[in-house]
């Protein structure tokens, strides 16, 4: 009887842009992490009714579609601020100076690895090479990679994104 | 078979199985974790680590984990080399980075995988200097305790719960060093075998919350070998009990019966041994008054009175042993002596053991349904009747997977690989059943309707197998698959309480066999015992054994663990006791109180099954024997010790048995129960080295001191002349008979994967044998008889309804377990949609039975047939009339919630 | 034509090559003729002659590995790995941003040379401009008859999707990619069954890398002596190369498979910044062994950098410099592995944050020779290969492996001196890694 409800969770728009995925593939829940993405992409993270929702439409349990978006760095469980600023920790940037960048960024936006600012408007995360090793250090905001930044930088290029 | 070397030992193994279950079937010591003799190989903790060395040559060799390893001719492995020890140390060591130092409060501690494999590895010293993760734990529900502080993440549990056992609500969480086992939420594990976790888990992660609450170390638990009372399966138990209280129970291997696993009715339901509403003194009352508390002499002088008398009725139980029925029935008289059941379900019973003699198919072990390759269900709803099958069942289906795996030369032990491969390939089962079961979501067909409509259905696929009927219609695709099946299997019982639909399923059996195959057809029944009760005989129906009372045919009767009002038209119950207890006496001997014993004129105290010994015939026609595990306090005794005495008190010459063994040589000489002799080892049975088999570990703690807050000198051992266990740590476990053991333990595995120690080869039967003993096979050589439909009419007013068992509540002992009443629902009465509107009822409001005088809260189910009522069998609803009757909303209903909420 | 045969469209266009440019410039006469004109054994054969080895790391030889795929009824599937999750690797980023249709291009190709009707690109979810050009360049594909129904108007279909990552570098493992593919957890499989047996769905599978696949084009069109020819040692073609780090033109190069590890760090990358000195690299990424100096005139190709106990890898190398602390360095590396660590088996969940801890301490000054002792331990158990399920654990311990060899006095150094030599005062070089998740 709730099940209708439930799915209402989801926006037509999610669940056609689900469908497609699904049609790419020999079964349902094989779109699970397709699916994750698409809705983190319409709400900027996964709530757990959003995740309720997916698993229904899926034809899976909410555990075994939690246990997949668990497992994935980018699918965010908590909620994330508009922006989401993530700052490469891995090797090259690491060698280029990536950790005071880091530091510089944490300063700036007065929050630790994995906050959101008090406005709602950033949410500062370390991320793993981003294949641009030759730009490093870079930093990756929603979609837009920057760098070489330096760390005189990050002002301007944070300030860009409202 | 391949010859193969480890550390210069050179045994034959079985070509391409896993080198470390072949070192297991050796009885070497080899640590493993993840590896599970039921879930096979995965390859993820590491721990079973040895080195495999290429040829003669190959000094240094190469790591390998054992679990991974097929056994090929010739191959050498050490399990010693330096290497591989320090390789497995190692894995310890990781492992035990976050694991809490909590085995002193750790339910686990003393019987840890753990613990043992820690000590066995040889990691002793902490380098680590980390800090240790911590987690917050879930509440999973009454039965499972979870510390997730504990875990290895060796993914046993997501395993056997999702993996194997089908549940759907407990997963793995996070990755890396950050991995979490458990629910999306705290709530209550939902699936009916969620407590082998506790079994499956090495550590201490999930934990038995019954248990825990009422805590003794394994070396401080008495035991003795025990079969479940919780369903006609029969699985074998292992009942742990100190200081007169049953603490819990785990599985007791048997490789034909239950395997590892047993449901959680099982594991759960024996509480009712310790419940507060045991019946304890023998009673008298006059009239109306309360009971007044009697001596046992003076109860006994009651029973010996009835003795023989010829005027009395006597009504056994199908919860109660072979000895203790057929005691009563030697009491009373064997034309005097009702085996207990509702009147239908005699005859449902009788059905069962005249189509199993019949020969239409074979009889299969519960254990070897596993391979079956199409499975045909009609009418019964497994998972709530006979539990530890639909675990069975749902291997079953896994034979297609493991066919393509075959075919794909993937060891079928290689478990994420077969998985991987079949995508989740399915061998065709098709389920017939009144309402959704939990077997529907692995069927490849299912059909909801009433139990004549599946009896009808089930007949034209019999016809379809011989060749009559349309190919098209469900009827001709389902016999198709049975008949190109390998290993056909037809499950029906006595569930849904109309024997047609037993009929239809043997016609089904017999067709194919007919047609050339070798069906397997098992059939189920409710109680422990109804099989054993059967085959006892008795001459009296339970009605005719009533109206006798009622119209004064005969002044007294004796109650013999059972609660008539659950088995017969409560109105004639109560019409007949009181014309008893008027004329005479109503002698209820039970170990419980229950609506009868509220009825009776005399109450006796009697033995649970823990407290005593017997016999149970399960669905298969295995008779088992239970030992008893602990000595219940005077007065309660076993109902064949109460009954012998008053025999022979009486002076009866056919009575002169004192021991349980004589019983059962007595009770043999009845046709058809001659096996009985055969069940199990005998009093004067020891175990190896002439020693009688202890029931308290080798370890058991203080026993100068344990009773010494009462009594500083030690209690005097009781001597056991019933059985060959003693009720000391004297004695020596083992012997030739592989179910006379009664605890798993063997030096370096104090948990109880130490199991594989005293099986054959891994997975195998017990070192000794599987017990028990089928009392009848079905005819072989015999043409295959056919099975018509019978016809029957069923017009008319009001509903047929129709009995739903529910794995918690319906079973009457077990329903008193305090878990399980936590666990379980309430009465509920399903109806179609259609119907409860035309009654003017919404889901959750009171329906009423006037002819059984009770009311039960609404559920509004679809697949329910118009014009057909599900009444959930328990404690509001027992016997049901056959004919159509009169449901109407009830106005005054309280659900037992609102009730709870107002108090 | 010109010798670089993946990257002369780029060149020639000065960067993105759309449709059209690419269809001027040659582009789909390759897969056109394998379709048309050529039995899918003759691409295997001549793939396999070309003796094109994968670029993903492993350096298999590819026609060998299209060779396995059984000739079994049904759906069969080819997956690009372009994951590209390693460290220091941004090759084929580089290859999908610029000049989609290539990839496309060798897919169809390779997906005809195996039997595949369906085809993945399993793509990094970060990687949001490959996302685009590569959805452009199959509708574009689609249109013009080289996808969809009927490739090139023959009977061969073959459908062509984009899968983005959820995010762990497991995923580039190939049996956890395709398990991530089918939308699961990204564990690694067990092998038995290997993929092209037993793959996608329990389908037939091949999974290749995006410069392997971005190779197969010319090498049907030009021949495998031609592609052959290319390379300046052992190994055939052309590699991209790439160097990140203290260098004055980070970036990447095709360049003949072969050219000597000096030639690319000092013609190509214009030698080290001012200021620094080269003490040590990754060749081929963050998996890979250390080599120092002495191996600078080493030819860049799988065998002489295997002889030289390293791995070609990705063939992107990161310099290690000489204010770089090597103990800090691998510290970095080892919280990637051990963060990026699946968690299936008990060494490397267990043994790599172990590992983590120990050089974090070391560098802090905590350090004590037990603990130097303690990694060398770790390191022999965790890093050999069968000890752990899948390749992590040991790529994680490669560089930590030779780091502790080539630079173990720097180790040496922070226990004697209680800090860290590299730094001016007692900093932390500890880091959040909370993730949203
Ligand atoms: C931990 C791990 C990560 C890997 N990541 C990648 C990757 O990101 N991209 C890739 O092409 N191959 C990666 N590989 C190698 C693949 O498993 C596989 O060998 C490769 O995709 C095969 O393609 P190729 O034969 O064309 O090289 C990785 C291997 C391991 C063990
Ligand atoms: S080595 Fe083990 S834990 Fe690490 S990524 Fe592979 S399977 Fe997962
Ligand atoms: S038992 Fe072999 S790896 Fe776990």
């Amino acid at each position: 009887m709730s099940e209708p409800a439930f799915i209402d969770v989801l926006s037509q728009a999610e669940i056609d842009a689900i469908e497609i995925e699904v049609a790419h593939l020999p079964d349902r829940p094989s779109a699970a992490i397709d699916a994750l993405l698409i809705v983190q992409k319409h709400r900027g993270w996964v709530s757990d009714e959003s995740l309720a929702a997916i698993a229904r439409l899926l034809g899976m349990s909410a555990a075994d579609l939690d246990s997949i978006a668990t497992f994935y760095n980018l699918i965010y469980r908590k909620p994330v601020g508009r922006h989401v600023v993530m700052v490469c920790d891995s090797v090259s940037c690491y060698v280029m100076g990536g950790e005071s960048l880091m530091m510089r960024i944490r300063r700036h936006l007065g929050i630790e690895p994995g906050e959101t600012t008090e406005d709602g408007r950033y949410t500062l995360l370390p991320c793993v090479c981003l294949g641009a090793c030759d730009r490093a250090p870079v930093i990756m905001v929603d979609d837009q990679l920057a760098g070489p930044l330096a760390e005189s930088d990050v002002e301007d290029v944070l300030g860009a994104f409202e | 078979m391949a010859r193969i070397e480890v550390d210069g030992i050179v045994f034959e193994a079985r070509e391409g199985e896993n080198l470390l279950q072949a070192c297991l079937s050796q009885h070497l010591d080899l640590p493993y974790f993840c590896w599970h003799p039921s879930l096979g190989s995965v390859g993820a903790c590491r721990q079973c680590a040895v080195i495999q060395y290429d040829d003669e040559e190959d000094e240094r060799g190469r790591l390998v984990m054992a679990c991974m390893t097929p056994v090929q001719e010739g191959a050498r492995f050490s399990v010693d080399a330096p290497g591989a020890a320090g390789f497995r140390a190692s894995v310890i060591e990781w492992l035990m980075e976050n694991h809490p130092h909590d085995c002193p409060v750790c339910e686990e501690g003393g019987e840890c995988h753990l613990q043992d494999m820690t000590v066995m590895s040889g990691h002793t010293t902490r380098r680590f200097h980390g800090r240790k993760k911590t987690w917050r734990n879930q509440d999973l529900g009454p039965f499972i305790g979870h510390e997730m502080n504990r875990c290895i993440t060796c993914y046993r549990c997501t395993r056997f719960y999702h993996d194997y056992a089908g549940g759907k609500d407990l997963q793995a969480f996070g990755s890396r060093s950050r991995m979490y086992f458990g629910r999306t939420a705290d709530g209550v594990l939902e699936s009916e075998f969620a407590g082998n976790l506790v079994e499956v888990c090495p550590t201490g992660v999930f934990t038995d919350k019954p248990f825990s609450q009422s805590y003794s170390r394994k070396w401080d638990l008495g035991s003795a070998p025990s079969i479940c009372p919780g369903c006609a399966v029969g699985c074998n138990i292992s009942p742990g009990e100190r200081f007169g209280r049953l603490k819990r129970i785990h599985n007791r291997y048997h490789g034909e019966v239950n395997g590892y696993f047993l449901c959680d009715r099982g594991r759960f339901g024996s509480h009712f041994v310790n419940a507060e509403n045991r019946l304890r003194r023998c009673g008298v009352r006059v009239g109306d008054e309360e009971f007044q508390e009697i001596e046992g002499l003076e109860a006994l002088a009651v029973l010996t009175d009835l003795a023989g008398g010829g005027n009395v009725v006597g009504i056994g139980s199908p919860r109660a042993s072979i000895e203790d029925n057929f005691a009563l029935m030697q009491l009373v008289g064997e034309d005097q002596f009702c085996a207990g059941f509702s009147s239908d379900e005699a005859v449902l019973n009788e059905l069962i053991v005249d189509i199993y003699r019949s020969g239409a198919g074979r009889v299969p072990t519960p254990l070897e349904i596993e391979n079956s390759d199409a499975v045909l269900v009609l009418g019964e709803d497994v998972l709530n009747s006979a539990p530890r099958l639909a675990l069975s069942l749902r291997q079953s289906v896994r034979n297609e997977s493991l066919r393509l795996a075959e075919g794909a030369r993937i060891p079928l032990w290689q478990d994420a690989g077969v998985r991987g491969h079949a995508q989740g390939a399915l061998s065709e089962l098709f389920s017939l059943t009144v309402l959704p079961t939990g077997l529907d979501d692995i069927a490849a067909h299912v059909e909801h309707l009433p139990p004549e409509q599946i009896a009808r259905h089930g007949h034209a696929i019999a016809q379809a197998v011989a060749g009559v009927g349309a190919e098209e219609s469900a009827s001709g695709r389902i016999a198709a698959a049975l008949k190109s099946a390998k290993r056909p299997l037809i499950v029906s019982g006595t569930g849904c309480g109309d024997g047609e639909v037993m009929r239809a399923a043997a016609a089904v059996s017999s067709a194919l066999r007919h047609a050339g195959s070798d069906p397997a057809l098992l059939l189920t029944a409710l109680e422990v015992n109804s099989l054993g009760a059967t085959l006892l005989g008795g001459g009296l129906g339970l009605d005719e054994a009533l109206k006798r009372l009622k119209n004064g045919a005969a002044d007294n009767v004796i109650v013999l663990e059972n609660d008539l009002y659950r088995r017969a038209d409560p109105s004639l119950v109560d019409a007949a006791l009181e014309a008893s207890r008027r004329n005479g006496r109503v002698l209820v001997a039970d170990l419980i109180e229950t609506r009868t014993t509220a009825n009776a004129t005399h109450l006796i105290p009697v033995a649970a099954y823990a407290e005593t010994l017997g016999t149970f015939v399960n669905l298969e026609g295995r008779a088992q024997r239970f030992y008893q595990v602990f000595e219940p306090r005077a007065p309660v005794t076993s109902a064949w010790q109460w009954l012998g005495e008053a025999g022979r008190a009486a002076g009866r010459n056919d009575m002169r048995w004192q021991h349980f063994d004589t019983v059962v040589e007595t009770c043999a000489s009845r046709p058809g129960l001659e096996a009985l002799r055969e069940v199990a080892p005998g009093a004067d049975y020891r175990g190896a080295g002439g020693l009688r088999i202890p029931r308290e570990t080798h370890r058991a703690s203080g026993r100068t001191a344990r009773n010494a807050h009462i009594d500083v000198h030690e209690r005097k051992t009781p001597v056991d002349t019933e059985s060959p266990f003693s009720f000391s740590m004297e004695g020596a476990q083992g012997g030739a008979v592989g179910s006379a053991r009664s605890a798993v333990w063997a030096p370096g595995w104090n948990s109880n994967q130490s199991v594989f120690k005293f099986q054959d080869e891994v997975g195998g039967a017990l070192i000794g044998g599987s017990s028990g003993i089928r009392l009848f096979e079905p005819a072989h050589g015999v043409p295959a008889p056919s099975y018509a439909m019978s016809q029957t009419s069923d017009e008319g007013e009001g509903f047929r309804l129709i009995p739903l068992h529910r794995i918690f509540g319906s079973d009457e002992l077990s329903a008193m377990s305090p878990p399980v009443v936590e666990r379980g629902g309430a009465a509920e009465v399903v109806l179609n949609r259609a119907d409860a509107g035309r009654l003017g009822a919404r889901e959750g409001d009171g329906i009423r039975c006037d002819l059984l005088s009770a009311s039960a809260a609404l559920r509004v189910d679809d697949a329910m047939a118009v014009g057909h009522a599900g009444l959930v069998v328990g404690e509001t609803f027992g016997w049901l009339p056959r004919g159509r009757v009169v449901l109407s909303r009830d106005p005054d209903f309280r659900s037992s919630q609102e009730l709870i909420a107002r108090e | 034509m010109s010798e670089r045969p993946l990257t002369e469209r780029i060149d020639a266009a000065g960067g993105f090559v759309d449709g059209g440019r690419y269809e001027e410039m040659g582009g789909y006469v390759a897969a056109r003729q394998a379709v048309t004109s050529m039995t899918p054994q003759e691409v295997c054969g001549l793939v396999k002659d070309a003796n094109l080895r994968g670029r993903g790391g492993a350096g298999f030889p590819t026609g060998v590995k299209w060779g396995f795929v059984p000739d079994v009824p049904g759906r069969k599937y080819l997956v690009c790995n372009a994951d590209e999750m390693e460290p220091g690797t941004f090759k084929d980023r580089y290859l999908m941003e610029n000049d989609p249709h290539l990839l496309v291009e060798g897919m169809i190709i390779a997906a005809y040379a195996i039997g595949a009707d369906r085809a993945y690109v399993f793509l990094r979810g970060e990687y949001h401009e490959s996302y685009r050009a590569l959805t452009a360049a199959i509708g574009e594909a689609h249109a013009n008859g080289c996808l969809g129904e009927s490739v090139f108007g023959t009977t061969y279909a073959l459908e062509l999707a984009v899968h983005r990552s959820g995010g762990r570098y497991i995923c580039g493992e190939e049996t956890a990619l395709l398990n991530a593919l089918e939308g699961k957890r990204a564990q690694p499989r067990t092998k038995p069954p290997f993929p092209p047996a037993s793959g996608a769905w329990g389908r037939p599978t091949i999974v290749n890398n995006v410069e392997t696949l971005c190779n197969v084009p010319a090498i049907i069109r030009r021949g495998a002596e031609w592609y052959q020819s290319l390379g300046l040692g052992e190994d055939s073609g052309t590699k991209i190369y790439g160097v990140s780090g203290r260098v004055k033109r980070p970036g990447l190069w095709e360049l003949p498979m072969g050219t000597p590890i000096r030639e690319i760090i000092e013609q190509h990358a214009g030698g080290m910044c001012d200021g620094y000195r080269l003490r040590g690299l990754l060749p081929g990424g963050a998996s890979t062994d250390f080599l120092v100096e002495e191996h600078l005139d080493l030819a860049m190709e799988y065998g002489a950098i295997q002889a030289a106990g390293s791995r070609m890898g990705t063939g992107t190398m990161i310099l290690m410099d000489d204010h770089v602390c090597p103990v800090d360095m691998a510290r970095n590396l080892q919280h990637f592995f051990a963060q990026e660590s699946c968690g299936f088996c008990t060494p490397c969940r267990e043994g790599l944050p172990w590992v983590e801890q120990l050089l974090l301490d070391i560098e802090e000054g905590r350090g004590t020779a037990e603990d130097l002792e303690l990694l060398d331990h770790n390191a022999a158990f965790i890093g050999a290969p069968g000890n752990t399920f899948c390749l992590h654990a040991t790529g994680a311990i490669e560089p930590l492996m030779s780091a502790l060899k080539y630079f173990r006095e720097d180790f040496e150094a922070h226990i004697r001196e209680h800090g860290c030599p590299y730094r001016s005062g007692p900093g932390s070089a500890a880091e959040a890694d909370d993730g949203a998740n």
